[in-house]
C-alpha cells in the first residue's frame, strides 16, 4: 500500500476505533487519563509503521493491543502498580447490566461518562470530542476559540473530578436513562449548533468539521441505542439541517433565507436518510419527544419542491404539539415565524411582541420582528429592529444578510414575497 | 467510599419545624440504608474563631475565614458506591433540609 494509501486508512481507523479502544481501556485500567495517553500513542506507533509495514489485518485490535502494551508500560515505569490496581477499582461496574435492551458497549459507559450532569456542559462537549470523537486537544481548542492551554486544563480537570468524585463507569439505570440520553443529545446538539451558526468573527460562517463530527458521534449513538426515538429524531434533525449546508449561504458569503435557497443544491442522500427515520419513528406510534418533532418539522421544509409547496399547517401544527413540550421562548418565537405563512405577518407579529421581555437580548427576535415589520411595510420600525439583529448576530454570514436586507428597505415597494426563517 | 454534602444557605436560620422533621426521616433512611456515617448543624459564621499557629506566636482571629453571602451551616458525611448514588441521596437531603448542598468526595 502506498503511504497516502495507509494515511487515509488510518484517518479512516481512527474514525471508526478510536472510541472503542479509549473505552476498552478505561474499562480494563479503570482511568481515562491512561487510556487516552495510550491510545494516542498507540495511533502514533501506527503512522510511522502502517506506511512501512502495511495496515494490519484486524486494525482495531491491533490499536488496543498495541494501546493496551503502552498502558502497562506507563503503570510500570510510574512504578506504581499497586495503586494503579487499586486506583482500577474507582472507575467501575458494580452490577451486570440489566436487561434495558440497550447494547453493552464500552462505548456506550464512555459516552455516558464524558455527559455527566455533575460536569459543566462545556467540559462535558470537550470531554467527548477529545474521548468519544478523538479530536486532539488543538483541535477542540480551535473549535470553540479556547487558547489549546485552557482547553488542555478543561479535560485534565474533568478527567480529575471523574476519578476523585468517582463519577461511575456504566450505563445509568433504565429509570435514568431518559434524562441521562437527552444529557448526551444536548452536547452533541451544541455541537452540531456551533458548526450550524458559528459564532465569532474570524471564523467560517458554517464550521463543517464541527456539523460533520456532531452526525459521526449521533450515528454511533444511534447504532449503540437503536431504539431510542430521540438518538433517532436528533440523528435526523442534524441530517436534513446539514442537507442544506451548501445553500446556506451564497458565493458573497451571506446567509441565504429558506425561501431564497437553491432547492436543487440540497443533499438529497442525507434528506433521504433523515425522511427514512422520521418515517420509522411515525411507523411506532410512540409519542415524539422534541428532537423528533424537529426532525418532523425539517422533514415538511425538505419535502416541498418549492418553498410555495411547504405545508405550513403541517409545520404549525408540529410547532403547537413541540410547544406542549417545551414551554421555551425560543420554540414560540419559531412557532410564530411558522404562523406568519399560515395567517399573515401581522398575527405573527403579535405573537412575537409577546416574547418581548424573555427574548429581547437574543437576535433572532429582532430579525423576526424586522422581517415581519417590513413585510407590514412598517420601514422604520423594521430598520431599528435590524439595527438591534446585527447589533447582537454573532456570525459574519447573517450579520451580512442582515445589513444587506435593512439597506434594501427603502428602495422596496410595500408587499414583498414573503419572507421565512433560515 | 464517602462524601461531605455541605449544607449551603444565605441564613444562620434555624431549621423549622417542618424541615427538622423531614431532616429526621431523611437521617432514618439514611441510617436504615447503610449510607449514615455522621452529621450535624453548624452555628453561624459570626460563631466561628480562625487560629493560625505556623508562626511563632498562635494567631485567633474573630469571625470566618471566608465572609461570604452563602456559607456552611451544617453537613452531612455519607457512605455511598459512587457519584450517582451519592447525587441523589444529596437531592433528597437538599429537598428536606429544604436548603443548597454541596457534594465533595473525601480522598
Amino acid at each position: 500500500m502506498s503511504a497516502a494509501g495507509a494515511r487515509e486508512a488510518l484517518t479512516q481507523i481512527h474514525h471508526e476505533e478510536w472510541a472503542r479502544v479509549v473505552a476498552s481501556l478505561t474499562r480494563r485500567f479503570g482511568d481515562l487519563d491512561i487510556a487516552e495517553e495510550a491510545a494516542a500513542e498507540a495511533y502514533a506507533t501506527a503512522v510511522e509503521r502502517w506506511p512501512a509495514d502495511g495496515v494490519p489485518a484486524n486494525p482495531g485490535g491491533w490499536l488496543t493491543m498495541t494501546a493496551t502494551r503502552k498502558a502497562i508500560d506507563r503503570i510500570r515505569r510510574e512504578n506504581k502498580r499497586d495503586d494503579k490496581q487499586r486506583e482500577a477499582q474507582i472507575l467501575y461496574d458494580d452490577q451486570p447490566p440489566e436487561p434495558t435492551g440497550v447494547i453493552d458497549d464500552d462505548r456506550l459507559r464512555l459516552i455516558f461518562t464524558c455527559c455527566h450532569p455533575a460536569l459543566a456542559m462545556h467540559t462535558r462537549v470537550a470531554l467527548t470530542l477529545r474521548m468519544v470523537a478523538g479530536l486532539t486537544v488543538p483541535e477542540i481548542a480551535r473549535a470553540f476559540l479556547v487558547p489549546e492551554a485552557t482547553m488542555g486544563q478543561r479535560i485534565t480537570r474533568a478527567k480529575a473530578k471523574i476519578k476523585a468524585a468517582r463519577i461511575p463507569y456504566r450505563v445509568p439505570s433504565p429509570e435514568d436513562l431518559p434524562a441521562r440520553v437527552s444529557g448526551v443529545l444536548a452536547v452533541l446538539f451544541l455541537v452540531f449548533n456551533e458548526g450550524y451558526l458559528a459564532t465569532g468573527s474570524g471564523t467560517d460562517p458554517i464550521r463543517h468539521d464541527l456539523t460533520a463530527e456532531a452526525i459521526r458521534l449521533a450515528r454511533l449513538i444511534r447504532a449503540l441505542m437503536p431504539e431510542d426515538g430521540e438518538v433517532a429524531g436528533l440523528l435526523a434533525l442534524m441530517l436534513l439541517t446539514e442537507a442544506r449546508r451548501t445553500a446556506r449561504v451564497c458565493a458573497s458569503g451571506e446567509l441565504v433565507a429558506l425561501d431564497e435557497q437553491d432547492r436543487g443544491a440540497w443533499d438529497t442522500a442525507l434528506i433521504a436518510e433523515g425522511h427514512r427515520l422520521v418515517r420509522e419513528r411515525l411507523a411506532t406510534g410512540v409519542a415524539p419527544g422534541r428532537y423528533q418533532i424537529l426532525a418532523a418539522i425539517g422533514a415538511v421544509h425538505t419535502s416541498a419542491r418549492d418553498i410555495r409547496d411547504t405545508d405550513w399547517s403541517q409545520v404549525v401544527a408540529l410547532y403547537d404539539q413541540l410547544v406542549r413540550l417545551d414551554r421555551s421562548p425560543v420554540i414560540a418565537l419559531n412557532r410564530a415565524i411558522a404562523v406568519a405563512e399560515l395567517d399573515g405577518p401581522e398575527v405573527a407579529l403579535a405573537a412575537v411582541d409577546r416574547l418581548e421581555c424573555e427574548l429581547a437580548g437574543y437576535h433572532a427576535y429582532h430579525v423576526a420582528r424586522a422581517d415581519l415589520l417590513r413585510r407590514l411595510g412598517r420601514s422604520q420600525e423594521s430598520r431599528t429592529a435590524y439595527d438591534k439583529a446585527i447589533e447582537l448576530a454573532g456570525n459574519t454570514a447573517e450579520t451580512a444578510a442582515l445589513t444587506r436586507r435593512r439597506d434594501q428597505l427603502v428602495s422596496l415597494p410595500l408587499s414583498l414575497p414573503p419572507s421565512l426563517p433560515r | 467510599m464517602q462524601y461531605l454534602v455541605s449544607v449551603i444557605h444565605d441564613s444562620a436560620s434555624l431549621a423549622t419545624p417542618e424541615e427538622m422533621a423531614a431532616i429526621d426521616v431523611f437521617n432514618d433512611r439514611l441510617q436504615a440504608e447503610g449510607h449514615w456515617v455522621f452529621a450535624g448543624g453548624l452555628g453561624g459564621p459570626d460563631s466561628a474563631t480562625v487560629i493560625d499557629n505556623r508562626g511563632e506566636e498562635t494567631m485567633f482571629t474573630d469571625g470566618p475565614f471566608l465572609e461570604s453571602k452563602e456559607y456552611l451551616v451544617g453537613f452531612w458525611i455519607m457512605e455511598a458506591a459512587d457519584l450517582d448514588a451519592v447525587l441523589k441521596l444529596a437531592a433528597e437531603g437538599s429537598k428536606a433540609c429544604n436548603r443548597k448542598v454541596e457534594v465533595r468526595p473525601f480522598l
